[in-house]
Order: structure tokens, then sequence, then C-alpha cells
């Protein structure tokens, strides 16, 4: 059963974060309210990305696949965003 | 299987680049709609405020958690058959594949109280970008029920082992990329808006 206790310990953390999002969601904190959000989200892919799928001991050949896909979204994100926000 | 040594995934290295390369042309997929998103809530942002206020934060939220705990047990179920655990496997599969139901039940509800009140796709740019994301999300989670079934069906004539379970290492990151991109859809369309 030991070997099963991580991904336990995983499931138990994302939903104390789940519970932590919808709550802060109720308080009006202006921009913060997006940013806290992204950031507790960015926490639990991490978590699911690292212990679920297995990243933590995955070959670095298949970390840059995994990478990868990130920087060309970061890309069309980017210059997409840029265009939306200088605009006005 | 001399790469087991590197990794202690039962899935050979071919087979875990096949998917994660299968996994980043469904992050673009999901990215170009996350993309919209981004950049209509900025040109958008009064309407983006008033409409998500109009979804269920407590059906979203225990969304989050039916999903989160099938990418528990589909975890436990890769964990047991690397054992060669067959039994705590399709225990494993079938409990993931009724917590798709529930997650694909709870969705329906959300979506006829949205039609019964009026909200649809063409509603605005919001409901446009809310029925898009969270319709094609519903998409991959039939597909991976689809998916799942099969494996069953395989585990069930005793197709896997602790040498050979490579389709359901594979399906299992499949399915946790599902969640992943359901993590992120939870709080733009339900929480902050």
């Amino acid at each position: 059963m030991a070997a099963y206790k991580i991904y336990f310990v995983v499931w138990g953390a994302l939903l104390v974060l789940t519970a932590v999002t919808v709550a802060v969601s109720y308080l009006n904190l202006g921009l913060w309210n997006a940013t806290v959000a992204l950031a507790i989200a960015s926490l639990k892919a991490g978590l699911v990305a690292l212990y679920f799928m297995h990243l933590r001991h995955e070959i670095k050949l298949v970390l840059g696949f995994a990478i990868f896909p990130f920087l060309i979204l970061g890309l069309i994100l980017v210059g997409t965003l840029v265009d939306a926000i200088y605009r006005f | 299987m001399s790469d087991n040594h590197e990794a202690p995934n039962g899935a050979p290295v071919s087979a875990r680049l096949g998917i994660w390369a299968f996994l980043a042309t469904e992050l673009l997929l999901f990215g170009a709609l996350f993309t919209a998103y981004a950049q209509f809530r900025i040109t958008h942002a009064e309407l983006f405020h008033q409409e998500h206020l109009k979804l269920n934060r407590v059906l979203g939220a225990l969304n989050t958690l039916v999903l989160l705990t099938s990418s528990l047990t589909i975890a436990i179920g890769i964990a047991a058959i690397r054992r060669g655990l067959q039994k705590l496997l399709k225990v494993c599969l079938s409990l993931t594949l009724a917590l798709a139901c529930g997650f694909l039940f709870i969705k329906y509800l959300e979506w006829s109280h949205d039609f019964h009140m009026g909200w649809f796709p063409r509603t605005n740019l919001f409901f446009g970008l809310y029925f898009m994301m969270t319709g094609l999300h519903g998409l991959h989670v039939l597909a991976g029920m689809g998916v799942m079934i099969w494996l069953l069906y395989k585990a069930q004539r005793g197709s896997f082992s602790a040498e050979y379970n490579t389709p359901v290492e594979i399906t299992g990151l499949y399915w946790h990329f599902v969640d992943l991109v359901w993590i992120y859809l939870f709080p733009l369309l339900y929480l902050i808006g």
C-alpha cells in the first residue's frame, strides 16, 4: 500500500488546492483574483504532470517532448495578447 | 525493455514519445481556444465578468473533484498492473469509468440548465467560448471512456501483466491530460470569467 500512498497524498493536495481556489473566488481582490486562480491552477497542473504523469522520473528526451509545445503555445498567446493589449 | 532502468515506466520510450507528441497537438488545439478566451476577456472584460457569474460554481467545483479523483484511480490502476495485480487494475478502470460518467452527468445537468435559461453558444462571446471549450473537453472525456472500455475488455481477457501494460500507461497519460485541461477551464470559466 505504501507505493500508492504518494498518489493519495497528491490527490489530497489537489482537493485542498481546489477548495482554496473556490474560496478565494468569493473574495474581491481585483486583478489578484485572476492571478491567484491561475497560480493555483498551475500548481495543480504541476502536481498532476510530475506525479500522476510520472514526469518526475522521466528521461530528458520525453521531458523535451512534454515541454516544447508550451513554448509554441507561449508564442501564440504572447503574439495575440500583445496586439489585444496595445490596440487601444 | 532496456529503458525500464532509466524510468520506472512500464511503457517503452517510443510509446511514451508517441503519446507526448499527440498530447502536444492536443495542447495546441485547446491552446487556440485558451488564446481566444484571453483575447476576448481583455476586449470584453465587463461582459465576461457579468456572464461568468451565471455559471454554477458549486457544480463546477464538484466536477473538478470528480475528475481529479478519476485521475487518482487510473494512476493507482497503472501502479497496480505494474505489480501484476490484474484484479485491482479492473477495479480501478471501472471506478475511473464510473467517475467519467459522473462528470458527464453533471455536465449534462449544467448544460440543460443553461439551455433552459436560454443561454446558447450564439448568446454572446462568453457563452460561445464556454460551450465550445467545455464541449470539446467533454468529447475528450467520451473518447477516453471509449478507450477505457476497450482496456477493461482486454484486462478481462488477461492481456495485461507486470511485463506488458503499455496501453494502460498510455491511456493514463491521455486521461491525466484531459484532467489538466479541466484544471485550467474550471477557474477561467467559473471563477474569474
